[in-house]
C-alpha cells in the first residue's frame, strides 16, 4: 500500500509542470524569527485598522458617549457650576476626561472583537499558526491602542470648541491617549483570555469603565475631597490620565490662579506631588502588567 | 529531496477529558501522498484525534509525528508543516478573499516574493480568483470551504488536516470540493488526513482507519475493507423483524439484525438466495434490496451496527464529553 502512495505523488509531482501552464509556486515555510514575528504582529494589527474603517457605525458609535459627557453635561450643568469654576468654561474643565473616555470605549470594543474571534473560529487560525502567542497579543493592542488613539485625535480636534486654542499640547496630550487606549486594550486582552461570552464580557468592561471615569477626577477636582473618595481616587488608574492630561492643557490657557489653584490642584500621594511624568508612568506600567498577563493567558490556552 | 520519513506516526495516543476517553490508544502510520481518511461516527474521536495531530489538543499518553515532528515538544515545527481545514469556518468574514489570504500568509512567513503568485494559484484552484475582492461574509457555505482549502494550501504544508470537510454542504458542493482534493493530489506533493461519516467519501480514501468509541477497529484499503466483508448484503422489509430473524436464523442459519428499519443480513451471492428467500420464508415479504459490500457493511461487520445509528447512540456520550471538554 505505502508503494502505491508513493508513486502516485510522484507521478503528481512530475505532472503538475505539465497541468498547470506556469509553474507551480513552491513555497517553503522558514523557521521562526524575530523578523517572522514582526510581520505577525503587523499584520494582526493591519486587521483590526481594516475592520475598524470597514466599520463606519462604529467610528460613529463611540464619539457618541464623549459627544454626550462634553456638550450635553458640560453645558447643562455649567450654570450650577458657574460659581465655583473661577470663569473657567465648565466644558474646558470636563474637557481631558473626555478625551480619556473617547479612547477608552474604543480600546475597549476593539479587545472585545477578541470574543468574537473565539466564537466566530478565526482565532483558532491565528492560535495554529506558527508564532509567537506574544506576537498575537502584542499586534491586537497595538491595533486597539491605533484605532482608539484615531478616535482621540478626532475628539482633540474638537478643542477650540471648548474654548482651548490649538498649541503645542497636542502632541503630549495625544502620547498620554496613546498610552492610555493601549493598557485599556491590554486589560480587555486579559479579561477576553478567560471571558468566553460577549454579554459576560461587555457587562464586565462597562462595570469597570464607568466606575474608572466616575473616580477618576474626570469631572471634579481631586484636591479637598471626602477621605473614602480620595483612596478610591487615587487608586483608579485613569486619575493619571485625566490629571497629567489636565494639567499639559491648563498650562496652556489663560486663567486665573485662583482658577488654577482650584481646578487644577494636582495628584498627591500622602502630602507629595505627584509629577506629571510619574502619572504618565503608572499608566505605562500598568499597561505592560496588563500585556505580561494576557501574553501569559493566552500562550498557556491550547 | 526524498524524505523517507512516514508524513504521520501515531502510537498509543490516548486523550481523556475528565472520566470520558474520547482517544483510547490508537496507533497508524500515514505515508507520503497517501490520501488517508477516518471514518466514524460523530463522537467516535476523530475530531479529538485530528486535534491532537493539529497542535490543538494536547494528548494525555502516547506520542505523534507529524512530518517528522512531535505534536507536543517540537510544536512550532509540525505546524510549519500542516495545513488545516476544520469543521467550522475559520475566516475573518469582514475581510476579503484576499485579505484573509494575505493574512496567513503573514502569520506564516510565506516569502514576501512568492505571495502573490501562490495566491493566486490556490485561488485559481478552488475558483475563486475573480472573487477575491469580495467579503467573505458574502460567501455561500461552499465557498467559504473552497476558499478556506485554499488557505489550508498557502504555505505549501507537508500533511492538509481536512475535519469533515463536506459536513453541511449540497451534494453538488461536496462532490465539487472532492474535485479539488483529487486535483490537489496532481499538482501538489501533498499527504491529505481527512475524516468524514460520509460513507460514499471514505472511498475516495488510499486507506480508511474506521474509528469507533475511541478506537481504530480496522485499518485497510477500501477495496480490501470490503472484500473482507466476502458477501452481499440483503435487505427485506416484513411486518414482523423479530420473526423474520428467528426465521432466517432456523431455516437458512443466517445471523440477521434489524437496522433502520429492516431485517439486514450477509450471505454469499445474494441474487441465488432471494428466490429461495421468497419460496420458503412464511413471513411475507414487502420489499427487497440485495447490494454489493459497501463500507456501511464493512462498518457494521465490525461493529455491529450501522453508522448512523452509531450515531444515535453516541450522541449522549457526546454531550457528556463537550460538558467535560468545556469545564
Amino acid at each position: 500500500m505505502a508503494s502505491t502512495a508513493g508513486t502516485q505523488s510522484a507521478e503528481g509531482l512530475l505532472g503538475a509542470h505539465d497541468a498547470h501552464g506556469p509553474r507551480p509556486v513552491k513555497v517553503r515555510v522558514p523557521k521562526r524569527s524575530a523578523s517572522g514575528e514582526l510581520r505577525a504582529i503587523k499584520v494582526v494589527w493591519q486587521r483590526e485598522l481594516i475592520r475598524f474603517s470597514r466599520d463606519r457605525l462604529r467610528i460613529v458609535t463611540s464619539l457618541v458617549q464623549p459627544f454626550l459627557f462634553l456638550f450635553v453635561l458640560g453645558t447643562g450643568l455649567s450654570h450650577v457650576a458657574a460659581a465655583g469654576t473661577h470663569g473657567v468654561n465648565l466644558k474646558t474643565f470636563v474637557y481631558p476626561g473626555v478625551l480619556c473616555i473617547a479612547v477608552m470605549f474604543t480600546a475597549m470594543f476593539s479587545a472585545a472583537s477578541l470574543v468574537w474571534d473565539r466564537e466566530f473560529g478565526f482565532l483558532r487560525e491565528m492560535m495554529v499558526a506558527p508564532v509567537k502567542r506574544s506576537s498575537l497579543v502584542l499586534g491586537k493592542c497595538f491595533g486597539g491602542a491605533t484605532v482608539a488613539g484615531f478616535q482621540g485625535l478626532i475628539v482633540l480636534f474638537l478643542a477650540p470648541l471648548v474654548g482651548i486654542p490649538y498649541g503645542s499640547w497636542i502632541p503630549e496630550v495625544f502620547a498620554i491617549q496613546l498610552a492610555l487606549a493601549f493598557a485599556i486594550t491590554a486589560f480587555g486582552v486579559m479579561v477576553a483570555a478567560r471571558i468566553t461570552q460577549m454579554q459576560a464580557f461587555m457587562a464586565l468592561m462597562q462595570m469597570v469603565i464607568l466606575p474608572m471615569y466616575f473616580l477618576s477626577g474626570a469631572l471634579y477636582p481631586v484636591a479637598g475631597l471626602p477621605r473614602w473618595l480620595e483612596i478610591l481616587n487615587r487608586v483608579d488608574p485613569l486619575t493619571y490620565a485625566v490629571d497629567p492630561i489636565r494639567r499639559i492643557i491648563f498650562a496652556h490657557l489663560s486663567i486665573s490662579d485662583a482658577a488654577r489653584r482650584s481646578l487644577d490642584p494636582g495628584v498627591s500621594w500622602w502630602g507629595w506631588h505627584v509629577p506629571a511624568g510619574a502619572e504618565v508612568a503608572v499608566i505605562a506600567l500598568l499597561g505592560t502588567v496588563m500585556l505580561s498577563i494576557a501574553i501569559f493567558e493566552f500562550a498557556r490556552a491550547e | 529531496m526524498f524524505d523517507p520519513a512516514p508524513a504521520v506516526t501515531v502510537n498509543d495516543l490516548v486523550k481523556s477529558y475528565g472520566e470520558v476517553e474520547a482517544v483510547r490508544g490508537i496507533d497508524f502510520e500515514v505515508q507520503r501522498g497517501e490520501t488517508f481518511g477516518f471514518l466514524g461516527p460523530n463522537g467516535a474521536g476523530k475530531s479529538t484525534t485530528i486535534n491532537m495531530l493539529c497542535t490543538l489538543v494536547r494528548p494525555s499518553g502516547g506520542e505523534a509525528l507529524v512530518a517528522g515532528h512531535d505534536v507536543v515538544s517540537e510544536r512550532d515545527e509540525v505546524r510549519r508543516n500542516i495545513g488545516l481545514v476544520f469543521q467550522d469556518t475559520t475566516l475573518d468574514g469582514y475581510l476579503t478573499a484576499e485579505q484573509n489570504l494575505r493574512l496567513h500568509a503573514e502569520l506564516y512567513g510565506v516569502p514576501r516574493k512568492a505571495v502573490a503568485p501562490r495566491m493566486q494559484q490556490v485561488m485559481e484552484m478552488v475558483g475563486l480568483w475573480e472573487r477575491r475582492g469580495s467579503l467573505v461574509n458574502t460567501f455561500s457555505g461552499g465557498m467559504k470551504r473552497r476558499l478556506e482549502i485554499a488557505r489550508g494550501l498557502l504555505h505549501s504544508p507537508r500533511v492538509l488536516f481536512l475535519d469533515e470537510p463536506t459536513v453541511g454542504l449540497d451534494p453538488q458542493t461536496r462532490s465539487s470540493i472532492w474535485r479539488y482534493i483529487r486535483e490537489l493530489k496532481a499538482s501538489e506533493d501533498i499527504t491529505i488526513f481527512l475524516t468524514t461519516h460520509y460513507m460514499d467519501e471514505a472511498e475516495y480514501c488510499d486507506r480508511i482507519a474506521i474509528m469507533d468509541q475511541g478506537k481504530i477497529i480496522v485499518l485497510d484499503t477500501p477495496e480490501a475493507l470490503k472484500a473482507s466483508v466476502g458477501h452481499d448484503r440483503v435487505r427485506i422489509e416484513t411486518d414482523d423483524e423479530p420473526a423474520t430473524i428467528s426465521e432466517l436464523r432456523e431455516r437458512f442459519n443466517v445471523d440477521a439484525t434489524i437496522a433502520e428499519g429492516a431485517v439486514i443480513f450477509g450471505v454469499p451471492e445474494g441474487e441465488h438466495f432471494v428466490p429461495r428467500l421468497f419460496a420458503e420464508l412464511d413471513q411475507p415479504i414487502r420489499a427487497v434490496n440485495v447490494s454489493r459490500p459497501s463500507l456501511d457493511d464493512v462498518f457494521m461487520s465490525y461493529t455491529g451496527t450501522t453508522i448512523r445509528d452509531a450515531e444515535t447512540d453516541n450522541s449522549d456520550q457526546r454531550r457528556k464529553a463537550a460538558q467535560m471538554m468545556r469545564r
